[in-house]
């Protein structure tokens, strides 16, 4: 045996080695980008539960991942070649799973979830145990601004069309101001799945940065006079209500989009479990166990689909961009419809509880609730923005089934 | 995709959220104003039923402690009185106040909560 040769394999198969090429060098940038988003979601508290597994995934796929003639290294967690194969329709692996459980890496076999739509449907069966839509049931027209609050989508949308992307392409970038990572992730796998690492993770950092980005839109668009309005206390919602909603809603939505069916069916379902009282254990599995177990799949598996060579583009800062811009533009809608309500109502609707329309929950409400108190430290408007929140999950979840029904 | 398509795709995709959600709304104000007036009806059914109690001599509003006869949890602050306001709503009230003070819940003593009417 040679000690010398064998000491040579080992260094050249290391990933320091891999260092020394252009791929290596993107995958040193992805790494360090990897630790920027670690310390956003650990130090500055960023989404945790979903950043710091995606940040993880992120380092593991970059350490892990690199390229020689095209082809990612066997002992990689990820193979992208994989599943542009399972993509490629020419290809004998097209749409094989088998292909991918016989030479995929760890990630591999966990992005399946992913690919297949399950872990984002499964988040929403958690968050619908732990949603209450009594908010909405007690003032419906909360409803208007979760469809206002959708603007950012179909701007965004047409903004990515502007700047070149595909019709599919734009359509996941566009869902983006949706505020929902899970709607986001479910659409963009199945219309861009190549473009899923910037857009959840421009997803995710976005949901995080609402109390910065949203407090300007707010204050530039409402005068002090409708920042102080002290809207009346909603009436309680009856029990029967609550179980009769998810199921009608279940009922309206999927007839009227069928493409919505795994997203709406799964929030419906976990609500009604929440609501109808027979199933505690249930509703208590899909809000614990179930989502901790899926969010640590779903986290580490998109992250893997950060690998450098795919990230690291025009393309992903084009899509971090307008993720902003759609996500803006979500507010100022959510603002807009909420000053129109404001003067339809005599002045009787706060109209900061618009910007809440944008479906991160619990805090676009959060958000509604601090400006409306700077404004008059009486004011609790946190109720009031739940049932626009509550309604930007059901108007966000409409909004990817209209563009997976156009574009899939 | 060119721009002409996309620009009538995203106005078409914003009505149709704006629709669904519309007729949703409009389902859910017809359930509601349903289930009111159930209630309104079992109301006067029980005002009918039950002896007259004239307003006058009506009590004042009574907290909705029920369970005094359980003892206290270990290192309670002690029972709080809730006038007119629900269990959950109590909580959220406690909280926001808690977080507003930035101080930890359980260092809070709350004495009475008590809904005011205009």
């Amino acid at each position: 045996m040679d000690i010398l040769e064998t000491l040579k394999t080992l260094a050249l198969d290391s990933g320091f080695a891999g260092f020394f090429s252009v791929e290596g060098l993107k995958n040193l940038v992805m790494i360090f980008i990897s630790f920027a988003l670690l310390y956003g979601g650990i130090k500055k508290k960023f989404e945790p539960l979903l950043l710091v597994g995606i940040a993880f995934g992120c380092l593991l796929v970059n350490i892990s991942n690199f390229f020689s003639g095209g082809e990612s290294s066997p002992d990689a967690l990820y193979h992208p070649e994989l599943w542009d194969a399972f993509l490629d329709h020419d290809s004998e692996f097209y749409h094989s799973y088998g292909n991918i459980m016989a030479n995929g890496g760890l990630l591999d076999i966990l992005y399946i979830g992913v690919k297949s739509g399950l872990y984002p449907s499964l988040i929403f069966l958690g968050v619908g145990a732990m949603t209450d839509f009594g908010p909405l049931l007690a003032n419906p027209k909360s409803l208007l601004l979760g469809a206002a609050a959708q603007m950012g989508v179909f701007l965004a949308f047409f903004g990515a069309v502007c700047l070149g992307f595909s019709g599919n392409e734009a359509a996941s970038i566009g869902i983006i101001g949706g505020a929902d990572g899970p709607t986001a992730i479910f659409l963009t796998t199945r219309l861009a799945p190549h473009l899923l690492g910037p857009i959840a993770i421009a997803a995710y950092s976005y949901m995080a940065l609402i109390p910065m980005i949203q407090p300007p839109l707010m204050r530039m668009l409402t005068t002090e006079k409708e920042r102080k309005v002290v809207m009346t206390q909603n009436r309680m919602v009856s029990k029967t209500e609550k179980i009769i909603f998810p199921i009608l809603v279940a009922v309206v939505v999927i007839l009227l989009l069928p493409s919505t069916a795994p997203l709406i069916g799964c929030l419906m379902l976990g609500n009604l479990w929440k609501e109808c009282g027979v199933t505690e254990r249930l509703s208590d599995t899909v809000q614990n166990a179930l989502m901790n177990i899926v969010t640590v799949f779903l986290g580490i598996s998109v992250g893997a689909t950060t690998v450098a060579s795919r990230f690291l583009t025009w393309e992903t800062l084009k899509i971090v961009l307008l993720g902003l811009t759609a996500f803006c533009f979500s507010t100022i809608g959510g603002l807009l419809v909420g000053k129109i309500m404001y003067k339809l109502s005599g002045g009787k609707i706060n109209p900061l509880i618009g910007s809440a329309g944008v479906s991160a929950v619990p805090m676009a409400a959060r958000v509604s609730q601090d400006e409306g108190r700077k404004a008059n430290p009486t004011n609790f408007l946190l109720m009031h923005a739940m049932g626009p929140n509550v309604a930007g999950v059901i108007g966000s979840a409409i909004a990817a089934g209209f563009l997976l029904a156009v574009f899939k | 995709m060119n721009i002409g398509e996309a620009g009538i795709t995203a106005l078409v995709g914003y009505a149709v959220v704006f629709s669904g959600l519309l007729v949703l709304m409009l389902i859910i104000c017809c359930m509601g104003a349903f289930f009111r007036s159930r209630e309104v009806k079992v109301a006067e059914k029980k005002a009918t039923s039950n002896d007259p109690v004239p307003t006058a001599t009506q009590p004042l509003p009574v907290p909705t402690e029920t369970q005094s006869e359980k003892p206290l949890a270990k290192g309670s602050a002690g029972r709080i009185k809730l006038y007119d306001v629900p269990d959950k709503e109590a909580a959220m009230i406690m909280a926001i106040v808690a977080d507003t003070m930035k101080k930890p819940i359980n260092e809070l003593h709350f004495i009475s909560i008590k809904e005011v009417k205009k």
